[in-house]
C-alpha cells in the first residue's frame, strides 16, 4: 500500500452552504416555480403556466442539446443550428399533411402513428442533412471560431431560402392530431394535452440521453471527448466519427424539435429555426456550454421564465430571459454547470 | 541489438513557428526501459507527442514494429499497440476511476484478471473505484493514468515524467510498476527527470539537448560517470 | 498630405487605388453624374453603409469578434434623431441631440454587453449580440407607442435639408440648389470624415494592438495588454460609429422602422459586405458596401430576367427569382469565407505582391 496522502473530503466539515452549491441550479428551477406561484394570483393560472413552460423548456432541450454536446466536444459552435428546426418541422409537417385522414380520425393509436412517421421522417431528413452540413460546412472550418460562425450563418441562409424554393415563401398552418386537441382540466386548471406530450417527450430524451452519457461506452467517450479529446484519441477512439455522430444525432434532434415546436405553435415558417435559435443561445449559455444537465435546467428556467412573465407582463417576456442570463453570468460566469477543459 | 520496437530517424517537429525537434534520432529496444533524459524544454515531450502523433512530424520517419506510423492518426497509432501516459496525465477528470478504465480497455470489456493485478500494483486504485477522478489527489491521478495505460497489454508504453511532484513513497510505486511492465516483456519509454529514478529504473539511456539526441548508450555507463552527466545535462544531478 | 489623410494606409495596389479614386469620384459628384432621384437614393445608400460596414470591419477584422448586434447599433443612432426631431421639433439641435444621445447609448450598451460576455469567452458574444439584438428588435415592435411599432417613425428634419430650401437662385451644372443637395452633401460628408476617423484609429497604436490580438490574444495577454479591455474598447467604439451611420440614414430617409435598420436581413447584407469586401483591410468596407449596394438594386431585376427566361423548367426559375437573392448571396458568403477569407481587397493586393 503506498503511503499517498488520502484525500476524502469529509461531509461533516462542509458548510450548508456548500453542501448546497452543487444542487443549486434544480433549486434555481424550483425557486422559480414558487416565485411564480406567489407572483400569479390563482393557483389554477399558475398550474396552466407551470406545463406550458415546462413545455415549452423541452421543446427548447431537445433542440440545444445536440448544439451543446456538438460545441463540447469538438469545440464547434454551429449558428446553423436553427435550420435543422426549420427543415424537421418542414419535412414533419409535410408528412402530417399527407396523413390527414390519420391525423383527422379521432382515434389516438391512428394520430400516434402519423405523429410517428412524421417524427421519424423529420428525424431522418435532419441528421442526413446534418452529415451533409457537417462534411460540407462545418468540416474545412475545425479550430477556427471566427470563420465557424461566418459560415453556418451561411449555411443558415442557404438552408432557409432553399426550404421557401422547396416549399413557398408562405407560412403553413397545421393543426394538431385530433386527439391531442383540447385540454384536459385538472385541479381546476386546463392543461392543454399537446403540452403534457411535450412534457412526456421531453423527459424521455432527457432520460435516454442521460443513459447513453452514462451506461454506454459511446456515452463515455463522448463525457471523456468533451473534457480531453486528445486524450480519447490516445486510447485509440476515433474521436472524428464519435463527433459526427454526435452531430448527426444533435442535427435529428433538432429536426425532432421542430415537428413538437410547429405543432405547438400550430404554424411554420422558414424562419422559425432561427427565431428559436435565440431561446437555444440563452439555454446553452447559462447551462454551461458543453453540459447537457445545463443544458436540461437552463431549457426549464427559460421555459417557465417566459410562460410566467408573458402572463404577468407580456411585453418584456423575451427581455426577461435576457435578464435570467444576465443575473446567472453574473453568479456563474462560465454558466451553471460549468465544463472543465483540460487544456 | 536486433530490431528496435521504435525508431525514430531524423525526426523534425515544428509548433507554430517554433523548431522544436530538429532531427532526433531514437532507438527503443524490445524488452527494455529506454530512458529519454535532458534539460527543461529541450524538446521530451514533444518527442513522445509526435510519435503518438498528437504532433506532426514534418520530417523524418517514425517506425514502429517495422511499420511507418510517422502519417497515421492518433488513433491508429494507439491501436498498433501504444499506451500512452502524458505529461498532464490526461485524467478525465469528469468520470469515475471505474469509467477511467473501462474507456481505457479499448478492445473490450475490461480483462478481470489483469485489473486485479493492477489493483496489487495499485491498491489505492480499488479504494477509489467509484469516486470521481477529479477528486483524487496528485500521486492517485498519476496511478490512474499509468494503471489506463497498462489496462491493455501494449507492445510499447510511452510514460512522461510519472513521478514530477510526487512523494518519495509514490514514486517507489510507480517504479515498481514499470519494473513489472518489463518482466511482462513490454517495452518502455520513459521522460524522467528524477536521475535516481531515471539510474534505477533505466536499460538504455539517451540524452537530448536543443531538439538533438546529443548522447545515447547504456544507462550503466551514464550512472558512472559523473563528467558525462555535467557534460550532457549541464548540472549535477547526483547531488539531489 | 494624402497620406496623413489616409494615416499611411495606402491602397497598396494599382486597380484597388483607381477603383478606390473611381468610387470616391462618383460618390463626391453623384448629384451631378446621376442626376435621377433613385441614383442619389443609392448614393448616399452607399456612403451609409461604407460607415456602417468599415465600423463593423473595426470589429470583426481588427478585434476578430463577431457580433450580431450591429444593426441594433445602427437602429439606436436612427431611432435617436427620430424620436428627438419627434420630441424636440424638427431642428439642427434634434439631430445632433439625437445622434449623439443614439451614440452614446450604443457605447453604453455595447459596454455592458461587452463586459458580459467577452469577460467570459469571445465566442460568447456571438450568441448573446444574436440574443439581445432579436429581443431589441421585437421589444420596439411592440413598443409601438413609442417607436411607432413596424410602421416606424417619419419625422421633419430642417427645412434647410429639404427640396424646397434654396439656397442659391437656379441650378448648379443643371442640378436644382436645394435642400436636398445640400443634405446628401450633409451624409456624404459626415460619412468621409467617419471613414477617415477609423482608418485613423486602426492605424494608432489602439489599432495595431488589435490586431496584434486578433493574431494570437494569449500572446498579447502576455505581453501585458488586458485583452478584454481593448475588446471591449472596440466594441464601444464601432457601435457609436454604427450608432452615428444610423443617425445620417436616418435623416436621409426622413423615417426609421425596423425594416430599415433593425432587420436581421441587414445584420445579413453587413456580414456579406465585410467578407466579400476584405475584412481587416477598412477599404475592404468601400468596395463591400458599394458593389452591394448596387447589385442590391440593379442585378435583382436582372435574376427576374434569367428566372423569366428558363421559366419553362422545374425548380430553376424558383432559385432564380429574385427573391431568392439571398440563396445566392449566402453560397457566394460561403464560398468566400473559404476560399478568399481576405475578400477582394485581400486579392488585389495579393496579386499585386506576387
Amino acid at each position: 500500500m503506498s503511503a499517498a496522502p488520502d484525500h476524502t473530503p469529509t461531509m461533516a466539515r462542509m458548510s450548508f452552504g456548500e453542501r448546497l452549491a452543487p444542487h443549486a441550479p434544480v433549486l434555481l428551477v424550483v425557486g422559480l416555480m414558487l416565485l411564480g406561484f406567489i407572483a400569479i394570483p390563482a393557483t389554477s393560472s399558475w398550474l396552466t403556466l407551470t406545463v406550458s413552460g415546462l413545455a415549452m423548456g423541452m421543446m427548447i432541450f431537445i433542440m440545444a442539446s445536440g448544439l451543446t454536446l456538438v460545441f463540447g466536444l469538438m469545440d464547434v459552435i454551429n449558428f446553423g443550428h436553427g435550420a435543422f428546426v426549420s427543415v424537421g418541422a418542414f419535412v414533419g409537417v409535410s408528412f402530417l399533411l399527407m396523413l390527414e385522414h390519420m391525423t383527422g380520425a379521432s382515434s389516438l393509436m391512428l394520430n400516434l402513428t402519423a405523429l410517428m412517421v412524421a417524427i421519424i421522417g423529420a428525424m431522418a431528413a435532419t441528421g442526413l442533412m446534418g452529415w451533409a452540413f457537417e462534411k460540407v460546412i462545418v468540416k474545412p472550418v475545425y479550430g477556427h471560431h471566427l470563420k465557424q460562425i461566418l459560415v453556418t450563418m451561411g449555411g443558415l441562409i442557404v438552408v432557409e431560402q432553399l426550404i421557401i424554393v422547396l416549399w413557398g415563401p408562405e407560412e403553413i398552418y397545421i393543426t394538431r392530431p385530433e386527439a391531442l386537441k383540447g385540454a384536459i382540466t385538472f385541479a381546476g386548471a386546463a392543461l392543454e394535452k399537446y403540452r403534457l406530450v411535450a412534457v412526456a417527450v421531453g423527459i424521455v430524451v432527457f432520460a435516454g440521453m442521460r443513459f447513453v452519457l452514462r451506461r454506454t461506452k459511446i456515452g463515455l467517450i463522448v463525457r471523456a471527448g468533451v473534457e480531453n479529446g486528445e486524450m480519447v484519441e490516445a486510447l485509440g477512439y476515433r474521436l472524428r466519427l464519435v463527433f459526427v455522430g454526435v452531430f448527426i444525432a444533435g442535427s435529428a434532434l433538432a429536426g425532432l424539435g421542430g415537428v413538437l415546436w410547429g405543432l405547438y405553435q400550430e404554424v411554420i415558417t422558414a424562419h422559425m429555426g432561427n427565431q428559436t435559435m435565440i431561446l437555444v443561445f440563452i439555454v446553452v449559455i447559462i447551462g454551461g456550454l458543453g453540459s447537457v444537465e445545463g443544458c436540461f435546467i437552463g431549457a426549464l428556467l427559460v421555459g417557465l421564465m417566459q410562460n410566467y412573465v408573458a402572463f404577468l407582463e407580456p411585453k418584456v417576456a423575451l427581455i426577461s430571459n435576457i435578464g435570467l442570463m444576465v443575473a446567472i453570468l453574473m453568479w456563474r460566469p462560465m454558466g451553471m454547470i460549468p465544463v472543465v477543459k483540460a487544456k | 541489438m536486433s530490431d528496435p520496437i521504435l525508431k525514430l530517424d531524423g525526426v523534425y517537429t515544428n509548433i507554430a513557428q517554433y523548431h522544436i525537434l530538429q532531427g532526433v534520432n531514437l532507438e527503443v529496444p524490445r524488452g527494455q526501459v529506454t530512458m529519454l533524459l535532458g534539460r527543461n524544454g529541450v524538446g521530451k515531450t514533444t518527442t513522445l507527442r509526435s510519435i503518438i502523433g498528437h504532433w506532426r512530424a514534418h520530417n523524418g520517419a517514425i517506425l514502429f514494429d517495422g511499420q511507418d506510423i510517422t502519417k497515421l492518426p492518433t488513433p491508429a497509432i494507439a491501436r498498433l499497440g501504444i499506451g500512452f501516459v502524458p505529461e498532464d496525465m490526461g485524467i478525465f477528470a469528469d468520470l469515475t476511476v471505474e469509467e477511467n478504465m473501462i474507456l481505457a480497455a479499448v478492445s473490450g470489456p475490461i480483462n478481470q484478471a489483469r485489473l486485479q493485478w493492477l489493483f496489487t500494483v495499485f491498491p489505492a486504485l480499488e479504494t477509489f473505484w467509484k469516486k470521481e477522478a477529479g477528486t483524487l489527489s496528485g500521486g492517485q491521478k498519476q496511478m490512474l493514468s499509468i494503471a489506463r495505460a497498462m489496462i491493455e497489454e501494449r507492445l510499447l508504453y510511452l510514460i512522461d515524467e510519472p513521478t514530477k511532484g510526487l512523494a518519495p513513497a509514490i514514486i517507489t510505486t510507480m517504479a515498481r510498476a514499470v519494473k513489472e511492465l518489463k518482466t511482462q516483456g513490454a517495452s518502455i519509454l520513459l521522460v524522467e527527470q528524477n536521475f535516481a529514478v531515471a539510474k534505477a529504473l533505466g536499460d538504455t539511456a539517451n540524452v537530448m539537448d536543443d531538439g538533438r539526441m546529443i548522447w545515447s548508450g547504456q544507462m550503466s555507463e551514464l550512472a558512472t560517470d559523473a563528467a558525462l552527466q555535467e557534460q550532457l545535462m549541464g548540472l549535477s544531478v547526483e547531488s539531489e | 498630405m494624402l497620406t496623413k489623410l489616409l494615416s499611411g494606409d495606402m491602397p497598396r495596389s494599382k486597380v484597388l487605388a483607381v477603383v478606390l479614386i473611381g468610387i470616391l469620384f462618383c460618390l463626391a459628384f453623384a448629384p451631378f453624374l446621376f442626376p435621377g432621384v433613385r441614383s442619389v437614393d443609392t448614393a448616399a445608400r452607399i456612403c451609409v453603409f461604407i460607415v456602417l460596414v468599415a465600423s463593423y470591419d473595426l470589429l470583426l477584422g481588427f478585434g476578430g469578434i463577431v457580433s450580431f448586434a450591429h444593426t441594433m447599433f445602427f437602429g439606436l443612432g436612427a431611432y435617436g434623431v427620430a424620436l428627438a426631431s419627434t420630441h424636440m421639433g424638427r431642428g439642427f439641435d434634434a439631430l445632433i441631440v439625437g445622434a449623439l444621445a443614439g451614440a452614446g447609448l450604443a457605447a453604453l450598451l455595447a459596454l455592458a454587453i461587452g463586459l458580459f460576455s467577452l469577460r467570459v469567452r469571445a465566442i460568447f458574444f456571438a450568441m448573446i449580440t444574436l440574443a439581445v439584438a432579436s429581443a431589441v428588435a421585437v421589444l420596439v415592435s411592440q413598443l409601438s407607442g413609442l417607436t411607432g411599432g413596424e410602421d416606424g417613425l417619419s419625422f421633419k428634419i430642417p427645412r434647410a435639408l429639404g427640396p424646397a430650401f434654396k439656397f442659391a437662385d437656379g441650378e448648379i451644372l443643371g442640378v436644382k440648389a436645394n435642400g436636398k443637395l445640400l443634405k446628401y452633401y450633409l451624409v456624404f460628408g459626415s460619412c468621409l470624415v467617419l471613414f477617415l476617423l477609423m482608418l485613423r484609429i486602426v492605424h494608432s497604436p489602439f489599432g495595431r494592438v488589435l490586431l496584434a490580438i486578433r493574431e494570437n490574444d494569449f500572446r498579447a495577454e502576455a505581453i501585458g495588454y488586458r485583452v478584454v479591455h481593448y475588446r471591449v474598447a472596440a466594441t464601444c467604439l464601432s457601435a457609436a460609429i454604427a450608432a452615428l451611420a444610423g443617425a445620417l440614414y436616418a435623416i436621409w430617409l426622413r423615417y426609421v422602422g425596423p425594416d430599415t435598420t433593425l432587420s436581421m436581413e441587414i445584420m445579413i447584407d453587413i456580414l456579406l459586405m465585410v467578407v466579400i469586401g476584405g475584412m481587416g483591410t477598412m477599404y475592404g468596407a468601400v468596395i463591400g458596401a458599394t458593389l452591394f449596394v448596387l447589385a442590391q438594386n440593379y442585378l435583382q431585376g436582372l435574376m427576374d430576367v434569367a428566372g423569366g427566361a428558363v421559366s419553362a423548367l422545374p425548380i430553376l426559375p424558383e432559385l432564380l427569382n429574385a427573391d431568392r437573392w439571398l440563396l445566392w448571396l449566402g453560397v457566394l458568403f460561403i464560398l468566400s469565407v473559404y476560399f478568399f477569407p481576405t475578400g477582394i481587397v485581400g486579392r488585389l493586393r495579393q496579386t499585386k505582391s506576387t
